[in-house]
């Protein structure tokens, strides 16, 4: 299989990027180090290309209504300019995908979805306009469009990012742009670009949506604007160590056709008192009524995503068990890195919800290691 | 490669060897071998007493990415470790051929390095 690149391949060769295969495409893991770039954009800003994530425009009369059903967030009290995190469920209550969704209007969203989903999106959203009605039976008038190859997506994160992207764009008035709202029309360096203030490492910063023509004219501007205030470019490794950081699930780890939204803690992205229910909501219901109820059989089927830190450096890697007090697997790791600004290794693990207030173990090359439970983020967060 | 020592012995595996005239060999990984790793996290290593024979593991290397076996490149028996990289096991990206050494030991035949690489062949392997 041929490995796509994004507009911006050249300019991360010319940078010094360790170029791998991500989801089918070459991207840069590092340029560096992953450990400086992850403490640079903590401390300063990082510039992230991630064009190979996916963009759907959902358009039409009941774009709004069929949202409504397809995803578990509500997206009742959204107004254009607002953006709105959610999972997308399958009946059983399994993710499909976590996406951002955008409203530009009235029956005009975008979505961005990951990048290794892209097609499994196109294909379970074209089932559901087929398979799911209005209450009147008749289908929902939407038209969804896959724009992916139309949007190169340059993401600026760091305590400096607004100064940063503000010195290229100074009348926008990008300060006002709220957490999770964007502005779209942005001529940002004489590029035109729908800027996002949204992010996955925790830190204030931009995402700035654009033509795949003008990306590396726009990611020169922003290194050469960046750089003297200590942005430095920083690949996947770090936008990986800074999301788990953070607290950030990401699909395929901490959220996967088997763990639900709610079993992964995003409770909060889950409406179940959204009118008309949506795709996945009777068996997430049943979750939430399982965690209420005192009945050994509805607790034994729980299980919980949690995350740790060890105290040591090595790092438990995902896959790795987890090991109740008697040294018996009852969960497996799900993501595990050395977090940089903690010095130790931390991670996230699905267990059986009763054993998490008990010891959890995990083995490295036959030592017995403690997972010591946090609540996330692991750091101090601006965001 | 123009920074591979020109006096030390190395592995096909990435290890190098450098031999003392009283028959103590330092071992390290090269320059080479930290750069595909990455970033050096946690350097596990044996304890001084410990015996290897040639090709045998002696530790891991972890970096973000992976964690790497490390290979004896000799036969013999640990004297010293680099007790340094405990807390900064990032030396061994820094100076892989000096500070970020990681084990000396007594070499239990001292001819036995002939099968090793000399620079130039280690420099035509990972060319």
């Amino acid at each position: 299989m041929t490995l796509q690149r994004t507009p911006l391949y050249d300019f991360h060769v010319a940078h010094g990027g360790r170029m791998v295969d991500f989801a089918g495409w070459e991207m840069p893991v590092q340029y560096k180090s992953i450990l400086e770039e992850h403490k640079t954009v903590r401390r300063a800003a990082g510039l992230f290309d991630v064009s190979h994530m996916g963009e759907f425009d959902v358009s039409g009369a009941d774009a709004f209504a069929f949202l409504q059903r397809l995803l578990t967030n509500d997206l009742s009290k959204m107004t254009p300019g607002r953006i709105v995190y959610s999972p997308m469920c399958y009946p059983s209550g399994g993710v499909v995908d976590d996406l951002l969704v955008y409203k530009r209007g009235d029956g005009d969203y975008l979505l961005c979805v990951n990048a290794g989903n892209i097609a499994k999106d196109l294909d379970w959203i074209g089932e559901q306009l087929v398979a799911l009605r209005k209450p009147d039976g008749a289908r929902y008038d939407v038209t969804v469009s896959n724009r992916s190859a139309d949007y190169a997506l340059l993401a600026i994160q760091g305590p400096r990012a607004l100064e940063i992207v503000q010195s290229l764009a100074p009348a926008a008035g990008l300060g006002e742009i709220k957490y999770y709202h964007f502005k779209d029309g942005i001529e940002v360096a004489g590029v035109r670009c729908l800027v996002s203030r949204t992010g996955y490492t925790g830190e204030d910063g931009f995402e700035l949506y654009h033509a795949p023509a003008d990306a590396r004219a726009l990611a020169d501007a922003l290194f050469a604007a960046g750089a003297p205030l200590g942005m430095e470019l920083a690949g996947l490794g770090a936008r990986d160590s800074l999301r788990l950081e953070a607290g950030f699930p990401l699909y395929g780890h901490e959220i996967t056709a088997d763990i639900s939204p709610l079993t992964a803690g995003l409770d909060w992205t889950v409406k179940l008192k959204k009118e008309g229910g949506f795709v996945g909501s009777e068996p997430l219901a049943a979750e939430m009524e399982s965690r209420a109820s005192t009945a050994p059989q509805a607790q034994a089927a729980l299980r919980k995503v949690v995350f740790f830190k060890t105290g040591d450096r090595r790092i438990v890697r995902a896959g790795a068990q987890v090991l109740n007090g008697a040294g018996e697997q009852i969960g497996e790791v799900l993501s595990g890195t050395l977090s940089p600004v903690l010095n130790e290794a931390i991670g996230s693990a699905i267990v059986p919800a009763a054993a998490a207030p008990h010891p959890l173990l995990t083995d490295i090359r036959g030592t017995k290691i403690a997972l010591q439970l946090v609540k996330p983020p692991f750091v101090q967060l601006k965001k | 490669m123009s920074n591979l020592p020109q006096d030390i012995k190395y592995t096909e595996s990435h290890e190098w060897l450098k031999i003392d005239a009283d028959g103590i060999a330092t071992i390290g990984i090269t320059d080479y071998a930290q750069g595909s790793l990455g970033d050096i996290t946690y350097v596990q290593l044996p304890k001084a007493g410990a015996a290897f024979k040639v090709g045998e593991s002696f530790g891991v290397v972890e970096s973000v990415k992976a964690a790497s076996d490390l290979y004896a490149p000799v036969a013999g028996t640990v004297v010293e470790v680099n007790a340094a990289l405990d807390a900064s096991p990032d030396l061994v990206n820094t100076a892989p051929f000096t500070d970020g050494w990681m084990l000396k030991i007594r070499m239990d035949s001292p001819a036995s390095t002939a099968a090793l690489l000399d620079a130039e062949a280690y420099a035509k392997l990972t060319a």
